[in-house]
């Protein structure tokens, strides 16, 4: 199948497509040269934010290296539905070992990179928001400190979903889980404090840090490229809808995440060393209510009509309008 | 070159000369001198073309030398104690994908309650890991087993863990002969991986295997131990010819012809049996001895046959399976069965007690004489008045409190406390 050139007359917009673009700003995964690193045929649920997240992620990756790359991938749906014995959906050198350890595991194949003189080889690691957040985060930590010369990406689908969507310390409050039902006077997840690992990467005064969702791969695409032009300790936090843990609709997973974005409960920022260089700015707000009102597992938020939970959406709403000023996410230039 | 030189120092010259490219490691005594000296050495470029990572944990130690090795670098880590069981869930991942990390264990107890002297629960703990297990009687075999230890990991693509008595042994100046680079080099060819992350031909390391083939996965590491019982004596004869040095091996027997009392032990407390054997047999009594050098894979034939011409056995072993009784004396058992021999089950040294030749001399005239009895699990040098006023205390009430405590402080260890 031949490259078709299309001219094309609208650009500039906020809807604007890849075919609308000039062939030099589309993304990886629009040009016939895209490796699929992830490629077809892996059993990620309809929808999966995650296997749409990686796939970018890792073309974006791959084109940023020449393909001279290499995977290593926590235990979690990204590593089951992949690799499924005999098949594998993986087209790059990939290495499984535990949950809790890709960090360590990644920072142990850039070394022996290092000790072998080839550098030229690059790293990415891997995982979801319990590899990440919860039973890798010494590990991750750990690889921060060190400076060790990769780059971890966290899908964060905002609980274990792998093992039937229980809460964790990634999961938003009031969200209800498996082990967070929607019963009892403080229906759903807690409002605890919170963990924020893009800010606690940034903490570790790292070379660079960025978060980003599935809605704008765009800016996903463009993070990875920009991640791989450092050395050193990376991080790339992408918010990744789970149609079956959220109970969204799978043909809502870009609209979830945008509304995500757009609603300030998740800001879209860069870091480096330390400070926020850049954030993607808010193009049309809107209320959290529309961002939660979309998925089931707030539904007891609205329930009965009227009755529902009000002062949590409130609270939620609270939330997001700090995310709104801490990030400075409206006004400006878009 | 002979060298008066402390087990720890030794045993990180061995590893440098065996050139590993990636070290990773958490600090923990006993350990700490090994791999405190590996770093100076790759600071100071005396270990070239190596990459030193000082991880978070032992968890992190052994995951970064599953993902360098996993790239094709000769990887190495040492731990001991609670950093092994630290360990455990990545020491069964690097057993698992077949990655030829190998790892010494500087040998310590298991908490609670907390103990940094030697025994062999951590070791021990860890036998079902899919990890080849060697234990060093001396600082010289130590350094030699760790030679050979990276060359049968690499032949057979399986981690090995070479275990030495903490503090013993780390910690012991005594001379060692240490081997040139050009004998090691001679001995031990560059690392070819069976499997490598190589963008030029990329593989999955690590699927998921479900019912269908995760037996036959599971199956094949067995097999792999099974090979070593034969990749084992040929690599010790190997290094006999490189190096002139016995060493390695399956088993070592001591005085074995015409014993009729056997003692099966591992590590440096075979020093200690040997002299009390040549004791024995002084008095003629006719005894022998039988050092375990590999312990996993478990050389059933070879004790079998070693022991198949003693009357009794004395299996006297620095760990225990709770509730259960021996390790070592249930696998000597299983190697003997069908024959009349009789198996004595003694723990001893545990958490850094000293086995010392007084204790063992009455041990072996209490087995010759018939006093001791073989169905049951025996301790050497128990403080049973002690154990009985401690149980007889917990026997007053519910509330007793915690027995490390009660027992010091009836001791008279511990000053604080009401006595």
């Amino acid at each position: 199948m031949a490259f078709q050139e299309i001219k094309l007359y609208q650009v500039g917009t906020s809807v604007v497509g890849n075919r609308l673009l000039d062939p030099e700003h589309r993304t990886a995964q629009a040009r016939m040269g895209r490796s699929n690193t992830l490629t077809s045929g892996h059993r990620a649920c309809q929808g999966c934010g995650e296997a749409l997240g990686a796939r970018y992620v890792l073309d974006a990756a791959m084109r940023a290296t020449g393909g001279n790359m290499v995977a290593v991938n926590s235990t979690g749906c990204l590593e089951v539905f992949s690799t499924p014995y005999p098949e594998s959906s993986w087209q790059l050198p990939w290495l499984h070992s535990l949950f809790g350890n890709g960090p360590a595991v990644a920072a142990g194949v850039a070394a022996a990179l290092k000790a072998k003189g080839r550098e030229d080889i690059r790293v990415v690691g891997q995982a979801g928001d319990g590899g990440t957040v919860d039973i890798g985060f010494g590990c991750l930590s750990g690889m921060f400190e060190r400076n060790d010369d990769v780059l971890f990406v966290c899908y964060d689908n905002q609980g274990y979903m792998n093992t039937g969507v229980q809460r964790s310390s990634a999961t938003p409050p009031a969200a209800r889980t498996a082990n967070t039902k929607a019963i009892g006077p403080e229906a759903g997840n807690v409002f605890g404090q919170g963990k924020n690992v893009p800010r606690i990467a940034m903490a570790h005064e790292i070379p660079y840090v960025a978060t980003a969702t599935v809605a704008d791969l765009h800016d996903l695409e463009a993070k990875v490229e920009k991640a791989m032009t450092f050395r050193g300790a990376r991080y790339l936090h992408v918010l990744v809808p789970c149609p079956l843990g959220w109970g969204a609709n799978s043909a809502d997973t870009i609209r979830v995440a945008r509304l995500a974005k757009e609603s300030g409960i998740f800001p879209v920022f860069e870091g480096e060393r330390g400070e926020v260089t850049a954030v993607s700015k808010i193009r049309r707000q809107v209320p959290v209510e529309d961002y939660l009102r979309l998925q089931k597992r707030y539904a007891h938020l609205f329930a009965n009509g009227a009755a529902g939970r009000p002062d949590i959406v409130a609270r939620l709403q609270e939330e997001a309008d700090r995310n709104i000023a801490r990030y400075g996410l409206l006004g400006g230039e878009l | 070159m002979l060298r008066q030189i402390e087990g720890s120092q030794a045993v990180a010259t061995a590893v440098q000369l065996c050139r590993p490219e990636v070290i990773s490691a958490y600090p923990i005594s006993p350990q700490t001198h090994i791999v405190e000296a590996l770093s100076d050495r790759v600071r100071t470029g005396e270990l070239a073309g190596c990459e030193y990572l000082m991880v978070e944990s032992e968890f992190g130690a052994l995951s970064a030398c599953i993902g360098s090795s996993g790239a094709g670098a000769r990887s190495y880590t040492a731990t001991s104690s609670q950093g092994l069981l630290f360990m455990a869930e990545a020491l069964f991942n690097a057993s698992g994908l077949g990655l030829p990390i190998v790892m010494t264990v500087a040998n310590r107890a298991i908490g609670a309650p907390i103990n940094i002297w030697n025994d062999h629960s951590d070791s021990m703990s860890m036998r079902d890991s899919g990890w080849i297990q060697l234990f060093a009687r001396s600082n010289q075999e130590a350094v030699e087993l760790h030679i050979q230890a990276f060359r049968l990991a690499e032949t057979l693509s399986v981690p090995v863990m070479v275990c030495m008595d903490g503090f013993v042994l780390t910690h012991a100046f005594e001379a060692v002969d240490l081997p040139s680079q050009e004998q090691v080099d001679a001995f031990l060819p560059p690392f070819v991986p069976q499997q490598s992350l190589d963008p030029r031909d990329p593989v999955t390391i690590g699927a998921m295997v479900g019912p269908e083939a995760f037996a036959e996965v599971k199956y094949l590491m067995h097999a792999k131990q099974v090979a070593a019982l034969d990749e084992i004596p040929r690599i010790s004869e190997d290094f006999a010819a490189t190096f002139g040095r016995d060493s390695g091996g399956l088993v070592r027997p001591y005085r074995l012809d015409d014993a009729e009392t056997v003692v099966v032990a591992l590590g440096s407390v075979l020093g200690t049996v040997e002299e009390v054997v040549d004791a024995m047999r002084e008095e003629g009594v006719r005894f022998g001895a039988l050092a375990i050098s590999c312990f996993r894979p478990w050389p059933l034939e070879e004790v079998r046959e070693a022991l198949s011409g003693a009357k009794r056995v004395v299996v006297v072993e620095k760990a225990f399976a709770v509730g259960a009784g021996g390790i070592v004396g249930q696998n000597t058992r299983l190697a003997l069965s069908g024959l009349p021999t009789e198996v004595y089950n003694v723990v001893a040294g545990l958490g850094g007690r000293p086995i010392t030749q007084a204790s063992l001399h009455g041990l072996f005239a209490d087995v010759v004489e018939a006093r001791l009895d073989p169905r049951r699990l025996h301790f050497l040098d128990l403080d049973v008045a002690l154990v009985e006023r401690e149980l007889a205390r917990a026997g007053q009430g519910r509330r007793s409190g915690p027995h490390a405590e009660n027992m010091l402080r009836d001791l008279g260890v511990v000053a604080s406390g009401s006595v």
